[in-house]
């Protein structure tokens, strides 16, 4: 699937959700399916600056895709990471770098968008593309 | 609580009729800001429409008027706070600037290397950094007055403290995290045994207790206009006469001049050697409204209103399962920080949002404390005189609700 596709499809699981008690429900069991990050890469080196909870990120380059294990210590957050995971992880540097993420605007979470001292969305989104650029440059080395 | 009028109070208030998420705004984040009651909105609106114009320069009309309101704030406060001139007031954009002119233009000129500097170990950030800038700078040495775990600071710790070296205390009169009220004036006695001037933040203090500055003795006292119903942009710097004498200017520019050559320049008298440039004119104007409002209403009235509030929500929310309550000072003002077990600040305070209930979540600009408890922050439910034990119960629905679905 590309990562459009999988956008998509998060589209339409979130429309079925009105409430937004359900909403956070389901990113919250979003978060317990996150492909945890080793203990030993929750160091400051992984932390993601700018969110009020801890967030931690840790790429890997595999076969010329990016994976990315996470976990965070506020369960919101970490429902938040997840579905930024489930779009970009396993996918090239490039179409990383280069993704349009308009699923967070269609979900209805954009206000986590906002750069504030207490959202974490948008550093997440520019540390993953960060990550995929850094890994592309090292596998041209 | 007499004649406290809590339906007016919220009427005038025009903020709480908005809604949030579909809910009745339930504003309980008064630590950070308060909202404004219509008298000092209209003060702004009737500014822009009928005053604008520089203040302290123009010999026209509009100018005119518009420095006589400004120094009308100043007289305002001078008599708030009992201050005993008028030019004892220097305006500010607010508490932090007020601490930082203190720390650059008392801390520059007579604290020196090995000096010291006395804080508490329950300061915010703004109370903190300056000093340490001024540190980094001069050589000196902050050393912090120690807090037991209830949130109150040791005062037996505190007057250890003081040796030869020491040239000023700087604290705050009510944590903004725990919601302590320390025994300022007894600590201030204490500090001019050793003949060491005190600052005073009272960001948290001004807007919930009556000051009288001359009867605490304190030598610098700092406030900000937003948390005490007034407009952002401005606070207050109170500083003894003899001290603010004796300080150089803060910043350069207009107003803060007496005559400027290229080879010299002499400065003006108190306060205005300390306010230089354009001020924030309508905020510092409308500062007068806002504490019409306060006066109007009664600190003490006020007090005693949100004292019963404080004791109904702190009675209420104990019963939430998992709970700890940060700071359980014997003196509290209107602070209420907690953590529940196993849940993250953070996540509460988004699902309390969801349901139109607005309170702080994190460090507050207060990490040392958050260090001393080992927590990465705490939920703060700061009371203002509009809220309502109607609220308090609407919180406590919301609260289990989100502790049943973070758990």
């Amino acid at each position: 699937m590309t990562i459009n596709d999988i956008q998509d499809e998060l589209i339409e699981d979130f429309a079925f959700y009105q409430d937004w008690m359900e909403k956070y429900e389901y990113i919250i069991q979003l978060g317990k399916e996150v492909p945890l990050i080793q203990e030993d890469y929750k160091t400051d080196d992984y932390i993601i600056k700018g969110c009020q909870s801890k967030v931690w990120l840790y790429p890997k380059l595999e076969e010329g895709k990016v994976l990315f294990t996470a976990d965070s210590d506020a369960i919101i957050t970490k429902g938040l990471v997840s579905l930024m995971v489930k779009v970009l992880s396993g996918h090239t540097p490039e179409e990383i770098a280069a993704a349009d993420l308009y699923f967070i605007d269609q979900i209805g979470l954009k206000e986590h968008l906002s750069p504030t001292r207490a959202n974490g969305l948008l550093s997440m989104v520019k540390q993953m593309k960060l990550y995929a650029i850094a890994l592309k440059a090292k596998g041209q080395i | 609580m007499g004649n406290f009028d809590i339906q007016k109070v919220r009427a005038d208030f025009p903020i709480l009729r908005r809604e949030v998420n579909g809910k009745p705004l339930i504003y309980f984040d008064n630590g950070a800001t308060t909202h404004k009651p219509k008298q000092v909105i209209d003060g702004i609106v009737d500014y822009y429409a009928q005053m604008n114009s520089n203040i302290h320069r123009g010999v026209h009309y509009l100018s005119q008027i518009s420095t006589d309101a400004f120094e009308v704030t100043r007289r305002k406060v001078r008599a708030f706070i009992n201050a005993k001139h008028e030019h004892e007031i220097i305006i500010t954009k607010g508490t932090t600037e007020s601490i930082n002119i203190v720390a650059s233009c008392y801390g520059r000129p007579f604290i020196g290397e090995d000096d010291e500097i006395i804080i508490s170990a329950m300061e915010h950030h703004s109370n903190i950094v300056p000093w340490q800038m001024l540190c980094d700078e001069k050589g000196c040495k902050l050393r912090v007055i120690p807090m037991n775990d209830k949130g109150e600071l040791d005062i037996d710790a505190y007057k250890a403290l003081f040796s030869e070296r020491t040239k000023i205390v700087s604290f705050t009169y009510v944590s903004n995290a725990l919601g302590t009220i320390n025994p300022v004036k007894e600590m201030i006695e204490i500090a001019h045994r050793h003949h060491v001037p005190v600052l005073i933040d009272a960001a948290q203090a001004i807007q919930h207790i009556a000051v009288d500055v001359q009867e605490l003795d304190a030598d610098f006292f700092a406030f900000s206009g937003h948390k005490m119903y007034g407009p952002t942009g401005v606070g207050v710097l109170y500083g003894k006469e003899e001290l603010l004498n004796k300080m150089p200017p803060y910043q350069g520019g207009g107003d803060m001049i007496r005559d400027v050559t290229f080879e010299k320049t002499t400065y003006n008298d108190l306060p205005f050697k300390f306010e230089a440039g354009t001020p924030n004119i309508e905020a510092g104007i409308c500062l007068t409204q806002a504490i019409d409002y306060i006066q109007d209403i009664g600190l003490d009235a006020i007090k005693a209103y949100e004292d019963d509030l404080l004791g109904y929500a702190t009675e209420k929310l104990a019963v939430i399962e998992g709970i700890r309550f940060i700071g359980t000072a014997a003196h509290k003002s209107s602070v209420i920080s907690f953590v529940v077990d196993g849940i993250h600040p953070y996540d509460i305070g988004v699902i309390l949002d969801k349901q139109g209930i607005a309170v702080r979540t994190g460090h507050h600009c207060a990490q040392p404390i958050m260090s001393q408890y080992g927590i990465p922050g705490t939920v703060r439910v700061s009371l203002a005189m509009y809220n309502t034990k109607e609220e308090v119960d609407t919180l406590m629905v919301g609260l289990e609700r989100a502790v049943a679905m973070l758990k």
